[in-house]
C-alpha cells in the first residue's frame, strides 16, 4: 500500500471493503477485472517518464540543488549549504523491513551529525488497521537543528507561483502520511527539549510532540508540519517549490487512521474459508474462478461506496454497480444523503415525495415533507412549459 | 445540490433518461461557434498533443503533434492554431453599433454621454470539458509572453505575431469564463449538466459521453447502461469507443497506441535526419499514422460536443440571455480595445485593486445570474421557493392606503395566498416582475389568517369568507383542512406595495396587482449592484502592497526562460 492509497483509505474510512483488501494485499486491479468491471484509470507512460525524469534532475548533484531550494523557501535567515555540504547516506539494505531500519539508523546519525542530509527514497512505515505498510517518501532533508522535512516531488506545475489546488491537496495529503511515519520514527529516536532552545515559541508548537517524555535522548529529531513541494516552474522543466503546511491534512489522516476498523475485526466477520484468490491459470494470465463466486465472496465485506472512489479505488466501478442496483442514494453523491433523513434508498425517496397521502397531512419526518413539496413543486414548474410534453 | 434537483436525478435514474433541470436555455448559443477539442500530452504542462478545431462541424482542422517534447514541434502547432482561431476572433470585430455611455469627463469632471463603439456579435469558443477551459487559460499563458521577432531580434525562438495575439486573446477567454454567466468560452459538460439532470453523480458527469448517454440514449438503452459503455466500451485495439473528453488522454491508449507510434515516429526522423535511404517515406507514413491515432482519440469528442450543441439549441432560450450576452459583448469590444491600442499583454498575476475588482464583478454577475435564471425559468424558480427565497401564490384581497408623508404615496396592501413558506421578517423587502415587465418592490406586512380565528395583526386584512370560496376553485387538488396550523400550508401573506407604480397619489392602472392574479414576489433583488468603488491603482492603500511598481517595464512581463535542452 502506498501514501496515495493510504490517503484514499483514509479518506473513506468506513470502507471495511477496501480497509480488508488492502490490509490483505489483494491486487484490487485484478480483482475487479475478473469482477467485469474494470478501473478506468492508470498511469500514462509518458507522465510517468516525465515524472521520473524531472525527479532524477531535481536530486542531479547529491541533492544540492534541493537542499538550497528547501533553505531559500525557509527564509529563516540561517547560512545557505556550502558545496559539498550536503550528505546522502546510503539506504540500500534489503527487503521493506530492512530499508525501514536502515532508514531510522540514517535519519539518527543524520540528526547526531547536526549538518544537512538528504535521504534519497527512504522507507518508513505506519501501522494501518493493525497490519504494518511500508512507505517510500520521494526524499527527506535533515536540517542541521535535527529536525526533518518531506519533500514530495511532482510533476505538474507551478505556473505563476501556483498550481492546481485539486493536485496540491492530493500532494499534502500524501505527505500527511509521510510526515505521520516519519513521527513514529522521531518519537524513538528522541524528542525536543522542554520549549526547545529557540526563543520562539511559534516554531516551538509546530514541533512534534514526541511520544514519550521521560526517554529523553540526547538528540532534539522532530519533523517540520511544513512539507517541500517541488514542480516544475512555468512550463519549463526547472525546479521550483513552495512550503506546504500539511498541519489539517496531518490531523485528518490520523483521525481516519485512528477510525479504521481494525481489519483483524473485519477479517473475524467473514464467513469461514472467504477467499479473494482468483485462482490464476499456470501462466498466470486468466482467472478461472468463476466471476459470481468473486462477487459472492467481495460481498461478503460491506463497502462504502461514493463517486469520489471512481478516482482512487480500482474496485469501484464494480462497488458502483453493486451501489446502484440497491438504489443507494450515495451513488448519486456523498452530499445527498444530508437532505433525506432515514431515505437510503432511490425507491424509497421517490415514494415518498410522490405518494404523499392525499389529506396533505404533515407526515412528521420533515425529509419527507420538504420531498412532497419540492415534488409537487417541480411537477407544478413543468406542466406550466409551453411545450409541456408528458414526462416519460 | 438542492432537494430539487436531487429529487430530479432520482427520478432520472427511475426513468433511466435525464431530466429537466430547467425549461429554457439559460446560456446564449452562438450562430456559428468556434469548436476547440485539445488533447495535451500526459504528465507535461502546455504540451499540447493535438487538436480538431473549427467552426464547420462536417470539416474540422486537425492540428497535431508528433512529439510533443518537441519545442519546435510545439511551436508550429501552435503558430498553426493561432492560423485557425485568430481570423475567427477578429471576424467579428468589425461590425459595430454605437452605444451611449456617461463617461466622466476630465476637464469638468461631470458625466457626460459619448458614442462607443459595441461589436454587433461576439465570437464563442466551445469545449467539450470544464478541463477544456483550464487548458485554454493555460494556452493563453504559454503564449502571450512569446516575443515576435520584430519585438526583439534576439529572441531564440521567436513567434509568429499570431501567437502572442492568440495567447492575449485565450487569456481574455479564459478569464472571462470565470464570470458566472459568461459565455464566450463555455464547456459543454457544464452546459448540459446545467439543463438537464442525469441518474449519475456530479463527478461522473464531467464525461461528456456519458453525460450525453443519460441526457439522449439510444433507443432502448437505459440511460445507465448507455452511459457505462460510454465510460468502458473498448474496441479491439483496447481504444475506448467514447475517449475522455480530454485535454488529457486515455493512458492505456497512451501506452498501447500512442507511445509505440511515437517511437517509430523518433526512429523514421532519426533515419531521415542521416539521410538513411526511404528515411522520409518512413518519416511520412509515422507521422500519418499518429494523425490517425489522435484523430480517432479527438474526433468521437468532436461529434459529443456537437450533437451537444443541437440538444441546447433546442431548448428555448431564457428571455434575459441576450442581456447576459451584451455583457459579453462589451467584454469582446473591450479586449478588441485593448489589443488595437498596443496595450502590453496581460500581467501574470493582478494588482490588488484589479484582483479586487474581478471578485466583486463576479460576485455580483453571480448574484445577477441566480435572480436572473430563476426569473425566466419557473422551474428554477421552484427550486428559489423550495428553499424560502421566493413564494407564488394567488392575489385574494387588495386595499388601498397611504402612507404618512407628507405628500401620501400609495402604499396598497395585498394579500396573498400561498402555500410557499418563504423565511419572512416584518418588513423584508420583497421584488417582482410586473406582467409588463417593470421592477415592482414591497415589503412584507404580516400574515393573515384565512380562517379568520386566530389572527395575526394583519388579520382583518383578509376576508375570511373569501378566502374559503377562493380556496375551492384552486387548481391545486388539496383541499383538506388543517384549521389553526399557523405553519401549515394553508396561509395567506399580505405585502405592502412601495414602489413601481408611477410617481402619482393614485397608482398607476395595472401596477397593482388585483383580485385573481397570480403573483410571484422573491426576498432577492433582481438586478443586485456591485459594492462601493475602489481605489484606483495607484493609490492602493499599503496594506494591500502599495501602488504597484511604477519601474515596471512598458513592454510588460519577460517572456518564459527558454531553458538550454530543447527537450522539455
Amino acid at each position: 500500500m502506498d501514501a496515495r492509497a493510504l490517503a484514499a483509505l483514509a479518506a473513506n474510512p468506513g470502507c471495511r471493503r477496501r480497509a480488508l483488501l488492502d490490509g490483505a494485499g489483494v491486487d484490487k486491479g485484478a480483482l475487479a477485472q475478473a469482477l467485469g468491471a474494470p478501473a478506468n484509470f492508470g498511469q500514462s507512460q509518458f507522465a510517468h517518464q516525465r515524472g521520473n525524469s524531472f525527479e532524477a534532475r531535481v536530486k542531479a548533484d547529491g541533492g544540492a540543488d534541493l537542499v538550497r531550494l528547501l533553505h531559500e523557501r525557509l527564509r529563516d535567515g540561517s547560512e545557505p549549504p556550502g558545496p559539498g555540504a550536503v550528505a546522502t547516506p546510503d539506504l540500500t539494505a534489503p527487503g521493506p523491513q530492512g530499508r525501514t531500519a536502515r532508514t531510522a539508523l540514517a535519519l539518527r546519525e543524520a540528526t547526531e551529525a547536526g549538518g544537512w542530509a538528504l535521504l534519497d527514497h527512504p522507507m518508513v512505515s505506519l501501522d494501518v488497521a493493525g497490519s504494518p505498510a511500508f512507505l517510500e517518501p520521494d526524499a527527506v532533508v535533515v536540517h542541521p537543528d535535527g529536525s526533518w522535512t518531506v519533500i514530495e516531488i511532482k510533476s505538474f506545475p507551478m505556473v505563476d507561483g501556483s498550481a492546481d489546488p485539486a493536485k496540491v491537496g492530493a500532494a499534502a495529503r500524501q505527505s500527511a502520511v509521510y510526515t505521520l511515519a516519519l513521527e513514529r520514527v522521531a518519537s524513538m529516536i528522541g524528542e525536543p527539549e522542554e520549549g526547545g532552545d529557540a526563543a520562539d515559541p511559534t516554531e516551538a508548537a509546530e514541533v512534534t510532540e514526541a511520544a514519550d517524555r521521560a526517554d529523553r535522548a540526547p538528540v532534539r529529531a522532530r519533523v517540520r508540519r511544513q512539507a517541500l513541494l517541488v514542480c516544475p516552474k512555468d512550463f519549463s522543466n526547472l525546479p521550483t517549490a513552495e512550503l506546504v503546511d500539511v498541519r489539517k491534512q496531518l490531523a485528518v489522516t490520523r483521525r481516519q487512521l485512528d477510525r479504521l476498523t481494525r481489519i483483524e475485526e473485519i477479517a473475524a466477520a467473514l464467513p469461514e474459508g472467504t477467499t479473494f484468490d482468483l485462482r490464476l491459470t499456470d501462466d498466470g494470465r486468466l482467472p478461472t474462478r468463476p466471476a459470481e463466486e468473486l462477487t459472492a465472496a467481495v460481498d461478503t465485506v460491506d463497502a462504502a461506496y461514493a463517486p469520489e472512489c471512481l478516482s482512487t479505488c480500482e474496485l469501484a466501478a464494480h462497488c458502483r454497480t453493486r451501489s446502484r442496483a440497491a438504489g443507494q442514494v450515495e451513488a448519486l453523491g456523498r452530499g445527498v444523503r444530508g437532505e433525506l433523513g432515514g431515505l437510503t434508498t432511490v425507491d424509497a425517496v421517490l415514494t415518498a415525495a410522490m405518494h404523499g397521502p392525499a389529506d396533505e397531512a404533515p407526515s412528521g419526518d420533515p425529509a419527507v415533507d420538504a420531498l412532497r413539496r419540492a415534488a409537487a413543486l417541480r411537477a407544478e414548474a413543468l406542466a406550466s412549459r409551453p411545450e409541456a410534453v408528458a414526462c416519460r | 445540490m438542492s432537494l430539487i434537483s436531487t429529487l430530479a436525478r432520482m427520478e432520472a435514474v427511475r426513468e433511466g433518461r435525464a431530466q429537466p433541470l430547467t425549461t429554457v436555455r439559460h446560456r446564449h448559443l452562438s450562430e456559428r461557434p468556434l469548436a476547440f477539442v485539445p488533447l495535451t500530452t500526459a504528465g507535461e504542462a502546455g504540451a499540447p498533443l493535438g487538436a480538431l478545431v473549427g467552426t464547420d462541424r462536417d470539416a474540422p482542422r486537425l492540428l497535431i503533434v508528433a512529439q510533443p517534447r518537441d519545442r519546435d514541434l510545439r511551436f508550429a502547432f501552435l503558430a498553426e492554431l493561432a492560423e485557425e482561431i485568430q481570423p475567427y476572433l477578429d471576424s467579428y470585430g468589425d461590425e459595430v453599433e454605437l452605444e451611449e455611455r456617461k463617461e466622466t469627463d476630465p476637464e469638468t469632471g461631470k458625466k457626460v454621454p459619448v458614442q462607443v463603439e459595441l461589436c454587433a456579435d461576439a465570437p464563442q469558443l466551445l469545449v467539450p470539458s470544464a478541463a477544456g477551459v483550464a487548458f485554454v487559460r493555460l494556452l493563453g499563458r504559454s503564449m502571450r509572453f512569446r516575443r515576435t521577432a520584430e519585438q526583439d531580434p534576439e529572441t531564440p525562438f521567436p513567434a509568429p505575431a499570431r501567437v502572442p495575439l492568440l495567447g492575449r486573446w485565450l487569456t481574455h477567454y479564459g478569464e472571462r469564463a470565470r464570470v458566472p454567466g459568461s459565455c464566450l468560452l463555455l464547456s459543454l459538460t457544464e452546459l448540459l449538466s446545467r439543463h438537464w439532470a442525469t441518474g449519475q453523480s456530479n463527478l461522473e458527469d464531467q464525461h461528456l459521453g456519458s453525460l450525453l448517454a443519460w441526457i439522449d440514449p439510444p433507443e432502448g438503452v437505459p440511460g445507465a447502461e448507455a452511459a457505462l459503455r460510454a465510460e468502458s466500451e473498448r474496441d479491439e485495439d483496447g481504444r475506448l469507443s467514447c475517449p475522455p473528453a480530454g485535454p488529457a488522454t486515455d493512458p492505456a491508449f497512451d501506452n498501447k497506441l500512442l507511445a509505440p507510434a511515437m517511437s517509430r515516429y523518433d526512429a523514421a526522423r532519426a533515419e531521415a535526419s542521416q539521410g538513411v535511404a526511404g528515411g522520409a517515406a518512413r518519416l511520412r507514413l509515422a507521422e500519418a499514422e499518429l494523425r490517425g491515432l489522435i484523430e480517432s482519440q479527438l474526433r468521437p469528442t468532436w461529434d459529443a460536443l456537437w450533437r451537444g450543441v443541437d440538444l441546447l439549441r433546442a431548448l428555448p432560450e431564457g428571455a434575459r440571455v441576450a442581456d447576459r450576452w451584451k455583457r459579453d459583448r462589451w467584454s469582446y469590444t473591450g479586449h478588441r480595445d485593448r489589443v488595437r491600442a498596443g496595450e502590453p499583454p496581460q500581467p501574470k498575476l493582478d494588482d490588488a485593486v484589479t484582483a479586487a475588482q474581478k471578485l466583486a464583478a463576479r460576485e455580483t454577475a453571480q448574484a445577477q445570474l441566480d435572480a436572473h435564471e430563476a426569473l425566466d425559468d419557473p422551474l428554477v424558480m421552484a427550486g428559489r421557493r423550495l428553499a424560502g427565497e421566493a413564494f407564488a401564490g394567488e392575489v385574494i384581497d387588495v386595499e388601498m392606503a397611504w402612507s404618512d408623508a407628507k405628500v401620501p404615496r400609495p402604499r396598497p396592501l395585498v394579500t396573498i395566498r400561498t402555500e410557499d413558506r418563504p423565511h419572512l421578517a416584518e418588513r423584508v423587502k420583497l421584488h417582482r416582475v410586473t406582467a409588463d415587465g417593470r421592477a415592482q418592490s414591497g415589503e412584507f406586512a404580516g400574515l393573515a389568517d384565512l380562517d379568520g380565528a386566530d389572527g395575526s395583526e394583519e388579520a382583518d386584512e383578509a376576508d375570511g369568507a373569501d378566502a374559503v370560496e377562493g380556496r375551492g376553485d384552486a387548481d391545486s387538488p388539496r383541499n383538506a383542512d388543517s384549521p389553526g396550523d399557523a405553519d401549515g400550508p394553508r396561509r395567506a401573506l399580505v405585502v405592502r406595495l412601495t414602489g413601481g407604480m408611477g410617481r402619482g397619489k393614485q397608482p398607476e392602472p395595472g401596477t397593482v396587482p388585483e383580485k385573481g392574479d397570480r403573483v410571484c414576489w422573491t426576498l432577492f433583488e433582481h438586478a443586485p449592484r456591485g459594492g462601493p468603488e475602489l481605489p484606483d491603482a495607484e493609490s492602493t492603500p499599503w496594506t494591500h502592497g502599495g501602488p504597484p511598481d511604477a519601474a515596471a517595464p512598458a513592454q510588460g512581463p519577460q517572456p518564459d526562460p527558454m531553458t538550454e535542452e530543447d527537450y522539455l
